[in-house]
């Protein structure tokens, strides 16, 4: 367990590095850049700026010197909001995003998982047909599109829920809704699919052979089987939500990280782009291993390698 | 005479599929008494397993019994309903399937599967429940039992996964045993250890014993009376001297012709008889054999040949006997 830990963080930081090396080279290989767009500026102070903050370096010296400020734990000012750190804007703005990615992934689970138990113990009859529909809506229905509509329903024409920040609980309603509604139909589905699968199973017939009640069947014998494809969905969705969902946040008013983000990229704010990149990968890795240690708990059949 | 343990009569099943109704089986009739070891032979889709989870309530939808009455240990089967099963299943008859490598549960200990069914039947505590199933794990000659109520099921071999199932199943002490090809999925020396095991235990613990196989020779060192099937009936019914050396059914003589006589000590398998098994969405009008008989006369295609009793303990279902009766009272006259 300890060689293992080790090894996927060593795993991890490896992959973090050839993610930052990546997006470093070739979003300087893109044209334009930081200072570019501001019409206002001179010529001499754009030249002034990027000598400020080392933009007029070769590209390798500035690779080496962004490399070894990393390890410092130090990603740089942002080239854009001056006079703020990289570090304090992701710290200040991730926190919001990682509450509303938890809350949603939490709902997403709640009504995925028993909506795909019932699809399943119904295979066939109405409240499948209707889970499936519901299921296919969700994952077909991009999130621009029901955010859009959420808020032109309950925001503006009923007038239930506020529309703009995150000040009240009531405030979450709408963008968590709408962040939860693709992953709540694509566990729908899963569940649906993973859980008819194990009840074909020769060990849910023995269980049944032994006297086993049908509640204690499936709590007990086919949930924790069934439940495995949705772990290994949930922790990189639940990472990819942290960050912070551009759309939603956009619509919706919401100062997170994933607004930081988009915008950093059009502004060509390098050290944000790179700040942002890392969390994402880091976070992903950290689910990714989270999902499998957890798998390991529920099924004692995988060896951690 | 003893009260019978198990007795069946007219029972008939169907399958409501959406293709239709598969008739699964057919008027089956048998009855066992406490103790007694019944082999059911046929081969694939006859209606073995069928008829013996039929027993226990376990052939669910689209599965329907239609007919006839079934009752054991004082239970009236066809009338019980899923919460009275409960109460049965496991405990006063159990089950032993075909793969033991699929039929426990991968993600908790052999401990805790064994404790389960106890738990659920008895009212020991937990403690208690924990050391008789390491008894019982003794009881099918498990070596470091404490150790192996630990292991998870990936941990065993398929020998061994079949001594816990027989373990679980004979938990509670069940009246009766249905063993479902409960060597058909091991390799050869282990299925000869599981049955000897088998054997041990049903003369310690007395308990009756369904066994289902392919295997004639399995039935013929393990039962004393033979169900022989086909398209879900049962054609012939006989103790096991009668069906080796009395066959009356045309098919069952054909099973007996193709066990290999060369090589007694070989394996015994079944070769296939010439012909496909029957359609039960469309089952014949007469003899379900007829397609397949040597001997098959113009009466077998228009009617289904009733029972013929040739001792007390053996019938079969077959027009030649009618035949041959019907000749024999000629010559009497
Ligand atoms: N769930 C089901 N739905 C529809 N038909 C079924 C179902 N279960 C069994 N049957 C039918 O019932 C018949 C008898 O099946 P059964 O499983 O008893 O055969 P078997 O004699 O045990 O064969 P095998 O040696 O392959 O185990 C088969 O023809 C099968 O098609
Ligand atoms: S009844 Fe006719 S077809 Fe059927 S087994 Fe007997 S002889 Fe053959
Ligand atoms: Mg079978």
């Amino acid at each position: 367990m300890v060689k293992y830990t080790v090894k996927r963080i060593g795993m991890g930081l490896f992959s973090i590095f050839i993610v930052a090396t990546l997006t470093f080279f070739l979003m300087n290989m893109v044209p334009g850049g930081p200072f570019v767009a501001e019409k206002s500026m001179s010529k001499a102070a754009q030249q002034a700026l990027a000598e400020k903050y080392g933009l007029d370096k070769p590209i390798l010296e500035r690779y080496g010197t962004y490399l070894t400020d990393l390890l410092h734990g130090d990603m740089g000012p942002s080239l854009k909001q001056r006079g703020r750190e990289v570090s304090d804007i992701i710290f200040s703005k991730f926190p919001v995003s990682a509450k509303l990615a938890g809350i949603a992934v939490l709902v997403a689970l709640c009504v995925g998982i028993p909506l795909g138990c019932l699809a399943a113990y119904n295979r066939g009859k109405w409240a499948d047909n209707l889970i499936i529909v519901f299921a296919t809506c969700g994952i077909a229905v991009p999130s621009f599109i029901s955010s859009v509509l959420l808020l032109y329903t309950f925001g503006m024409n009923l007038k239930l829920l506020p529309v703009v920040g995150l000040n009240e609980a009531a405030a979450y309603v709408m963008p968590v809704t709408a962040l939860a509604l693709y992953p709540a139909a694509y566990i729908t589905r899963l569940m649906r699919s993973s859980l008819l699968d194990v009840m074909g199973q020769d060990y849910m017939r023995t269980a049944r052979a032994k006297g086993v009640s049908n509640f204690k069947i499936l709590f007990k014998h086919a949930l924790r089987n069934a439940v495995l494809p949705v772990v290994t969905y949930v922790g990189p969705m639940l990472a990819g939500l942290m960050t912070g969902s551009f759309v939603v946040e956009k619509i919706f008013t919401v100062p997170g990280l994933g607004r930081e983000f988009v915008s950093a990229i059009t502004n060509r704010d390098y050290t944000m782009i790179m700040g942002t990149t890392i969390i994402l990968a880091t976070l992903v890795i950290a689910a990714n291993v989270i999902v499998d240690v957890l798998y390991k708990i529920i099924d004692p059949r995988i060896k951690l390698k | 005479m003893s009260e019978k343990l198990l007795e069946i009569q007219d029972e008939r099943l169907s399958f409501f599929t959406q293709a239709g109704e598969v008739k699964a089986l057919n008027n089956v009739s048998f009855s066992m008494e406490q103790g007694d070891v019944l082999g059911i032979v046929g081969e694939s889709g006859s209606g073995k397993s069928v008829t013996a989870y039929s027993i226990m309530g376990l052939t669910a939808y689209p599965g329907k019994l239609i007919g006839g009455t079934i009752h054991f240990n004082g239970h009236e089967i066809e009338k019980m309903t899923e919460k009275e099963f409960r109460k049965m299943r496991g405990n006063e008859v159990s089950i032993i399937f075909q793969d033991p490598m699929t039929s426990l549960n991968p993600v908790y200990t052999i401990g805790n599967q064994i404790v389960e069914v106890i738990r659920l039947h008895t009212n020991k505590t937990k403690k208690e429940a924990y050391a008789r199933a390491k008894e019982l794990l003794e009881l099918v000659g498990m070596n470091e039992p404490e150790k192996r109520l630990k292991q998870y099921p990936h941990e065993l071999s398929g020998g061994m996964r079949q001594r816990v199932m027989i373990a679980i199943a004979l938990a509670c002490e069940p009246k009766l045993l249905i063993a479902d090809e409960p060597t058909t999925a091991l390799d050869v020396t282990i299925q000869a250890q599981i049955l000897e095991l088998m054997q041990e235990l049903r003369a310690k613990l007395g308990m009756s014993i369904i066994m289902i196989t392919h295997d004639l020779g399995v039935v013929a060192s393990m039962c004393e009376k033979i169900a022989v099937m086909y398209a879900g009936h049962i054609v012939e019914y006989g103790t096991t001297d009668e069906i080796f050396y009395q066959p009356g059914h045309e098919y069952t003589k054909g099973l007996i012709n193709s066990i290999p006589k060369l090589n007694a000590q070989g394996k015994e398998r079944l070769i296939p008889i010439e012909g496909t098994p029957v359609d039960l969405l469309n089952p014949p009008a007469g003899c379900p054999f007829a397609p397949r008989c040597t001997n098959c006369m113009k009466v077998c295609l228009r009617e289904m040949p009733p029972r013929t009793d040739l001792s007390d303990t053996h019938y079969s279902l077959c027009w030649l006997h009618q035949k041959q009766q019907a000749e024999q009272g000629g010559k009497a006259e």
